[in-house]
């Protein structure tokens, strides 16, 4: 990835989608779909690279392996919820693009429902504690 | 990489040539076959782009699910 290159490909497809746009507004799309997935696909390699310090970071400070997956699928559904939903916000779907957004909000719950219920747990197992203490 | 950048450029070709096909052929009075050219047209760039966005997915499974 270099930044030079990603910006110097967003501008010329921008250029490209203003002349495709009143030809075909159609293909303007489909090209938007196609930089967009591009730029996305330079970008995650460094994103790879993010993650796997956070991931060495919990190795290091001996954290349950399960939550650090949640939270890289959930990062990972919010990337490409957002990636989605732009898309199909561009091409005049606005409400397509809100249920994709409702759609990875609801996803991101259901991942998180494990975490909630083990802090739900915790709290119970102090509660006694100090009501009989 | 550059590949990549040329497939942009291909869909972006594509698209303007099937316009212009479909101008020409719209002048002429063939309004169905203006039809199915954009139709054809439009499934050739739709094809590109899901593989495109197919192998976005990969990559994406790769990282955020890789543990």
């Amino acid at each position: 990835m270099d930044i030079l290159q990603i910006v110097g490909l967003g501008l010329a497809v921008t250029f490209l989608v203003l002349v495709l746009k009143e030809k075909s507004p159609v293909f303007a799309v489909v090209v938007t779909l196609f930089a967009a997935a591009m730029i996305f696909i330079m970008l995650v390699d460094q994103i790879r690279l993010v993650l796997d310090m956070l991931q060495k970071m919990a190795e290091s400070a001996h954290l349950n392996g399960v939550y650090v997956a949640t939270i890289l699928k959930i990062i990972g559904i919010a990337y490409v919820a957002e990636f989605g939903a732009q898309i199909a916000r561009e091409a005049g779907q606005g409400s397509l693009a809100g249920k994709i957004e409702l759609a990875g909000k609801v996803a991101i719950l259901v991942l998180a429902v494990p975490i909630l219920t083990s802090i739900v747990e915790t709290v119970m197992n102090i509660m006694p504690q100090m009501g009989g203490g | 990489m550059s590949l990549d950048v040329n497939t942009i450029f291909q869909i972006a070709g594509i698209g303007i040539i099937v316009a212009m096909i479909q101008t020409v052929l719209k002048q002429m009075g063939k309004d169905d076959w203006a039809q199915w050219v954009t139709l054809i047209g439009f499934v050739v760039i739709l094809y590109m782009a899901a593989t495109m966005i197919d192998d976005l997915f990969e990559k994406i499974k790769s990282v955020f699910l890789s543990m």
